[in-house]
């Protein structure tokens, strides 16, 4: 077995292990204090949240500044489930992960259907899976609550607490992710498949839209918990290294298969030439769709991860500025570069978040969206590739091309 | 038989049709691009396409392919009806092209250019691409086999991982030819596929035309303004002028015809012989 696996997996393993024992020991034995172990997860969940951007900017060629409204559907979404059952109340978890799951059954459903006849416009399409989403979610609040509720109480009240709370916060996740990649479909759907040369524009509507109804919350949406405005508090911080880890490792892993296969090639022949992709055969609206739900995904794991380490979410943190900084990450590492956007991604919170606050004056705070777009301009100029241009560490390399000039004109014009 | 000329031999009138084109007209805005083009191609035929620059040979090859939907008119392949299928759909259902403008991924490998067109067939999906699965490890070695084999036929097999733009011009035609092919068509288009050629890579890819359709049994439909290819290899030729076929006919013929000799004497400087 071993002696099948190529030496840069084999590396790879090493590495990640290595990497993984020293954090938790460091943390173990409290010489990373709380605030540093903040920074390490909120770099970790940043870096998801940007791989999922350069998947789609990167890879698939879609200028996105959505990134942040699925960080924060992930976030809020991942956070009601655990704030409900600490406050005894399963419902959370049922409504998210069955809503999900029978959501997805009547996708595949919907799919099916659709396939049976040509020539359905996108919006046809677009209303029957939005009546399937609506469905499903019904179903889920109205039937399975008052179904299952009880049943999956008593099964979580009979494990040992400890562990059910792992099972709670898995389904956190997962649930956070999945809304996060229900509704990256259904805003992608219409705004990729239309071919939209305004999709970045739509995916900055979209993060502010998200934005606003967070801040509503405990208003228009039937969440007083969440509090609104003011900010939820009181999410449990469950959070641990491993958690972190294997969040990143799995985003890792997934983004690298999906981009070695013919699937990713795919994807990347869309930003390469969408017309002669369509025209060797390749479904390029569906392919431009696979690829921003698979990213906003991790970014919604993303979310559910640091929701749970800040035990605090507040609007104002998916605010529409927020969001260009996934995007100011993918260009200082180099679009289409996993390891320079992982990279980066830490190195971005280490030092801005990290020791800036730590020994910059006050006053630097309201300095950051001067310095930031100034750093960004300097980087394009000088380095419009990227700090890692198209480097891959081994276990993540393939024949790769290099990125065409085409691309690093576009980002000039979007920042 | 519409969009055929007469005295075609009798065995091969008797062959399935491939492509029919009836009555399709074409307008962009108020230009008439095509009109009234009407074309049937029967199994293994290869045909030429011909007329001056803006003729609309391009255009008809955008309307079968879906780049244009046909303002009128009715397009099928093997009978199925492909006015208003996307693109994708049309290629998938197995029709293949080239462009006038070479358009490769040019900043992908030659063998990427070849496994991408593979990726209908690929016969995994994502959950397989994910997971590493068996089936996505023995359909990828399969797709790399396949893909190499047909770089060998084009010569190009030792060139997999050079950058497609970086190949010389010649090359990367027929890079474009074997990409087409990688999608198993049946019907291949080829747009100019000698511009920018000198005679002796001429001469090879008239072999290699004859070569591709007998190896892969296609059916060929050819753009081209080089005279000695298409005389010499179309077994009969439609003429354009300002969107109307204005003369059809094998090639003796058709380099006789007095419309044809009118039309690109008339405006430009073409050779006919
Ligand atoms: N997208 C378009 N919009 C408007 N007009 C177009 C478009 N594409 C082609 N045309 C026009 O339609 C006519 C036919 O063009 P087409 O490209 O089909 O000619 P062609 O026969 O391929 O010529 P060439 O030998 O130069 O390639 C020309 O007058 C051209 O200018
Ligand atoms: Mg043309």
């Amino acid at each position: 077995m071993l002696r099948r696996m190529r030496k840069s997996t084999v590396y790879f393993i090493a590495g990640g292990l290595i990497i993984f024992v020293v954090i938790q020991l460091l943390l173990s034995l409290g010489i990373l204090n709380n605030y540093w172990r903040g920074i390490i997860f909120w770099g970790a969940a940043i870096s998801m949240v940007a791989l999922g951007l350069n998947l789609i900017y990167g890879f698939n060629g879609q200028f996105s500044l959505g990134q942040y409204g699925f960080y924060a559907i992930g976030a809020y979404a991942s956070a009601d489930i655990t704030y409900r059952w600490v406050h005894s109340d399963p419902s959370g978890i049922v409504v998210v992960l069955f809503g999900s799951l029978l959501t997805l059954g009547l996708y595949v459903a919907v799919t099916a259907f659709l396939r049976r006849f040509y020539g359905v416009t996108v919006m046809a399409r677009f209303t029957f899976y939005i009546l399937a989403t609506i469905l499903a979610f019904a179903i889920a609040v109205a039937g399975l609550v008052p179904l299952l509720g009880p049943a999956v109480n008593s099964i979580l009240q009979v494990l040992p607490a400890a562990i059910s709370r792992q099972i709670v916060f898995f389904v956190a996740l997962l649930g956070g992710a999945c809304l996060a990649g229900i509704a990256s479909f259904l805003f992608g759907i219409p705004v990729l498949e239309l071919g939209s040369d305004y999709f970045g524009i739509a995916t900055l509507g979209f993060t502010i839209i998200v934005k606003v109804l967070l801040d509503n919350t405990d208003t228009i949406l039937p969440f007083p918990e969440m509090k609104g405005a003011r900010g939820m508090i009181g999410i449990p911080q469950w959070t641990t290294w491993p958690w972190v880890f294997a969040s990143l490792l799995l985003v890792i892993l997934v983004m690298r298969n999906v981009l070695h296969s013919s699937v990713g090639r795919a994807i990347v022949s869309v930003r390469e030439d969408e017309r002669a992709a369509e025209l060797v055969g390749i479904d390029a609206a569906t392919t431009k769709v696979l690829a921003f739900v698979l990213g906003s995904v991790f970014a919604g794991l993303a979310g559910g991860i640091r929701a749970h380490d800040l035990a605090f979410l507040h609007p104002q943190s998916f605010n529409f500025i927020q969001s260009f900084n996934p995007l100011i990450i993918v260009v200082f590492g180099g679009l289409s570069s996993m390891t320079g956007t992982i990279i980066t991604g830490f190195f971005w919170i280490f030092l801005l978040e990290g020791l800036l606050r730590l020994y910059l004056p006050e006053g630097f705070e309201t300095w950051r969206l001067v310095v930031y777009p100034l750093v960004l301009l300097v980087m394009m100029l000088l380095r419009p590739e990227g700090l890692f241009g198209r480097y891959e560490i081994p276990f993540l390399r393939r024949v790769l091309p290099p990125l065409p000039t085409k691309t690093v004109e576009i980002q000039e014009e979007a920042v | 038989m519409n969009g055929r000329p007469e005295g075609i031999a009798p065995e091969i009138e008797a062959r399935p049709v491939v492509l029919e084109m009836d009555n399709v007209t074409h307008f962009f805005g108020s230009l008439r691009a095509v009109f009234d083009f009407d074309l049937t191609l029967r199994h293994g035929e290869l045909v030429g396409l011909i007329g001056p620059n803006g003729a609309g040979k391009t255009t008809v090859f955008n309307l079968i392919t879906g780049v244009y939907r046909a303002t009128q008119g009715d397009i099928r392949y093997k009978g199925a009806g492909l006015v208003g299928l996307p693109s994708h759909e049309i290629i998938q259902m197995g029709i293949a092209r080239t462009f006038q403008n070479i358009r490769l991924f040019s900043n992908l490998t030659v063998l990427d250019n070849v496994r991408i067109a593979y990726h209908p067939h690929s016969g995994y999906g994502l959950v397989d691409s994910v997971l590493h699965t068996k089936r996505f490890r023995a359909k990828e070695a399969e797709m790399a086999e396949q893909a190499q084999e047909f770089l060998e036929i084009f010569g190009l097999g030792e060139r997999r991982n050079d950058i497609a733009g970086s190949l010389p011009y010649g090359l990367q035609r027929r890079l474009e030819i074997a990409r087409a092919l990688a999608a198993y068509p049946r019907l291949l288009l080829l747009d100019e596929p000698a511009a920018g050629m000198n005679p002796q890579e001429i001469d090879e890819l008239m072999d290699l035309i004859h070569f591709i359709r007998d190896r892969f049994d296609l059916t060929i439909l050819l753009v081209e303004h080089r005279m000695r290819l298409v005389m010499n290899i179309c077994e009969w030729i439609t003429v354009m002028d300002f969107g109307e076929i204005i003369a059809r006919g094998f090639p003796a013929d058709v380099r006789k015809d007095p419309h044809v000799v009118e039309a690109y004497l008339g405006r430009q400087a073409v050779e006919i012989r």
